[in-house]
């Protein structure tokens, strides 16, 4: 069956990068046309909320209704951040999106921008995304020259300045607040939250922070309409969404699909199923810091309600295969070494739990597991749970953690009986 | 001090923000760019156009996994050691690498051509294993095809 892609369906088969010209061709543009002719801020964060649209960074907050958060009253200069940091273990959606359709991104904040008043928006790019930012940095120029972008757009009075800030590296620059701290030149420790960044934000003005992915849906539902949006999709969540897969399947990849396709399909018919000799054992459904599911979950919904139904986060929704060849305690153990180098030092929890995990799970594939450390790392992803650190990264950590204990304990006893790993 | 490319490499991102301390990442990214990193020296230039210590900005970019205050190697080979790449046999490219660089991940040969450092998940992990040399991303890795690759990079 042939599915609706408003996201990718435009790309260039040969990998560049669609041009201004060729995205208006495909309707670019349009959408803010729209808004700035005949449109007012509250309408738009109106459409775009009916239209169910719910941030693709993880979390799955209600565009529509984030954007509402800044009152008409806000001071100025207001800010609106594009987050592709896009640090997160095994994922892989925004690099496509902005190597590929960097206009459809800045058409997606110029929308933002305007409901939401902004006069000065930054895209956050990670530094790795060389060829990204090259592309992102060639489009911003043809925006301003087309009128897109600048002083009074397309003669409607509002204005809008985009830039493009090529971050030097580190997971928690995605944060929300450590992203504005990294933006402001500093350390990208996360801030007390309250004030919010849409009270107080960069540089202490009103922000706005969204992922890419859910920037780039923005013209769409403007130029079609919220209820063309939702019925995209399977689910209650509106439109499309980016699926990925990777690990020993045939055909790891990534797919724009309907909002609310199953695990199943998605990787039986989109990955092409696991690879010979290798039997499917679990999987992060949407990058490091979600729950592993197992068999009994194939059938689940790939969206936010249905997969913390399951007892995990539909996350960014590049699913990571655990297969029976790969060593579930080695796969802990890799994943735990990045949250503790990545953690920013700032709670006690956070940086010293995870210097401990790391510890006993490396010792466990060395074969020195002792009995009782499964209770000290169960001990400790109680120890992270939302409430007890500053930001998500700690919680982050114990999803993946917690739920292998569950799944996979007998691999973990194996490990501790046997005084080795049995995988090596 | 600042050679005059570089002061005007910097001044050129000053409109972007509101005020100069907000330079300093980009600021330090353009210093490491022309010198390879970021010496006590290339701080204190800094600081002086930013108006800030050679403290505040090492206190910034030691936070930071791509700011260099140690000395690297002409190129720098950047292997993904995060979870997707690790499934598909990053630690052997890994050992491949050290064994055949004959340093450690996070040390320079000794002829000063190559540092080797892990990185985190470079977000292709449907092509993975994945590493970067410099600016360029290198997909699909084996043995063989790393030895292909370091040749191109002298
Ligand atoms: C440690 C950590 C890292 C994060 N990294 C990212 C990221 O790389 N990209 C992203 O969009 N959101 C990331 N987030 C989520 C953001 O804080 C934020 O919720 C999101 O950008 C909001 O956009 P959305 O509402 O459009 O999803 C991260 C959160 C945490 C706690
Ligand atoms: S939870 Fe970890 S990463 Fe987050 S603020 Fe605390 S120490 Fe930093």
């Amino acid at each position: 069956m042939p599915y609706e892609k408003p996201l990718t369906g435009n790309m260039r088969p040969d990998g560049e990068a669609l041009d201004r010209q060729a995205y208006e061709r495909a309707g670019g543009y349009e959408g803010l046309r729209k808004v700035l002719k005949g449109m007012t801020p509250a309408a738009v964060a109106g459409e775009v909320k009916n239209s169910n649209l719910r941030g693709r960074g993880g979390a799955g907050f209600s565009t529509g209704l984030k954007w509402s958060f800044i009152s008409e009253r806000a001071p100025h200069p207001r800010y609106l951040v594009a987050n592709g940091d896009e640090m997160e273990p095994g994922t892989f959606k925004d690099r496509l999106l902005v190597e590929r359709d960097p206009h459809q991104l800045i058409e997606g904040m110029a929308i933002a921008g305007y409901a939401t008043g902004t006069d000065v928006a930054y895209i956050f790019l990670r530094g790795e995304y060389k060829v990204g930012g090259q592309r992102v940095a060639r489009a911003i120029a043809e925006a301003y020259e087309a009128g897109y972008l600048g002083r009074n757009i397309l003669n409607s009075g509002y204005s809008l300045e985009l830039y493009l800030h090529m971050s030097a590296g580190r997971y928690m620059c995605g944060e929300e607040t450590g992203m504005l701290n990294a933006l402001e030149g500093k350390r990208a420790n996360p801030r007390a939250k309250p004030p919010f960044p849409p009270a107080s934000g960069l540089f202490g003005k009103p922000t706005t922070i969204n992922n890419v992915e859910t920037l780039c849906n923005v013209p769409h539902i403007i130029r079609n309409g919220a209820a063309w949006y939702r019925g995209l999709s399977k689910s209650q969540d509106g439109g499309t969404k980016l699926y990925g897969a990777s690990g020993k399947v045939n055909r790891p990849g990534l797919w724009e699909l309907p909002m609310g396709t199953t695990i199943r399909e998605i990787l039986d018919e989109h990955a092409g199923g696991m690879r010979e000799g290798h039997r499917f054992r679990g999987l992060l459904p949407g990058g490091a810091s979600t729950d592993f599911l197992t068999e009994q979950h194939l059938d689940v919904a790939m969206d936010f309600n249905e997969v913390q139904k399951a007892g995990s986060r539909m996350g960014t929704g590049t699913m990571i295969i655990l297969d029976d060849k790969t060593c579930p305690v080695g796969m802990l153990a890799n994943l735990e070494h990045f949250f503790a180098q990545e953690s920013c030092g700032w709670c006690t929890p956070c940086w010293s739990g995870l210097a401990w995990v790391e510890r006993i799970l490396g010792a466990m594939e060395e074969g020195r597991g002792q009995p009782g450390d499964l209770d000290k790392l169960a001990f400790q992803t109680r120890f992270w749970a939302p409430g007890h650190t500053f930001c998500a990264l700690a919680p982050g950590a114990a999803e993946p953690l917690q739920s292998a204990l569950k799944y996979f304990r007998t691999d973990f006893e194996r490990h501790i009986t046997e005084k080795r790993c049995p995988w090596k | 001090m600042l050679t005059a490319e570089e002061r005007a490499e910097i001044e050129a991102e000053f409109p972007r923000y509101p005020n100069r301390k907000a330079v300093c990442i980009d600021a330090m990214k353009i210093v490491q760019k022309h010198r390879g990193w970021l010496a006590d020296d290339a701080l204190r230039d800094i600081g002086e156009l930013l108006e800030m210590s050679a403290a505040d900005l090492d206190g910034v970019a030691t936070f930071y996994n791509l700011l260099f205050r140690r000395p690297v190697g002409r190129h720098v080979i950047y292997l993904c050691d995060s979870v997707s790449c690790w499934i598909m046999g990053s630690d052997r490219q890994c050992k491949h690498l050290s064994e055949r660089l004959k340093i450690e991940p996070g040390e320079t040969t000794a002829d000063g051509r190559f540092t080797l450092l892990p990185v985190v998940c470079l977000g292709a992990c449907d092509r993975a294993p994945v590493m970067m040399i410099d600016d360029d991303t290198h997909f699909d890795l084996n043995p063989e095809k790393i030895d292909g690759i370091l040749e191109r990079y002298g």
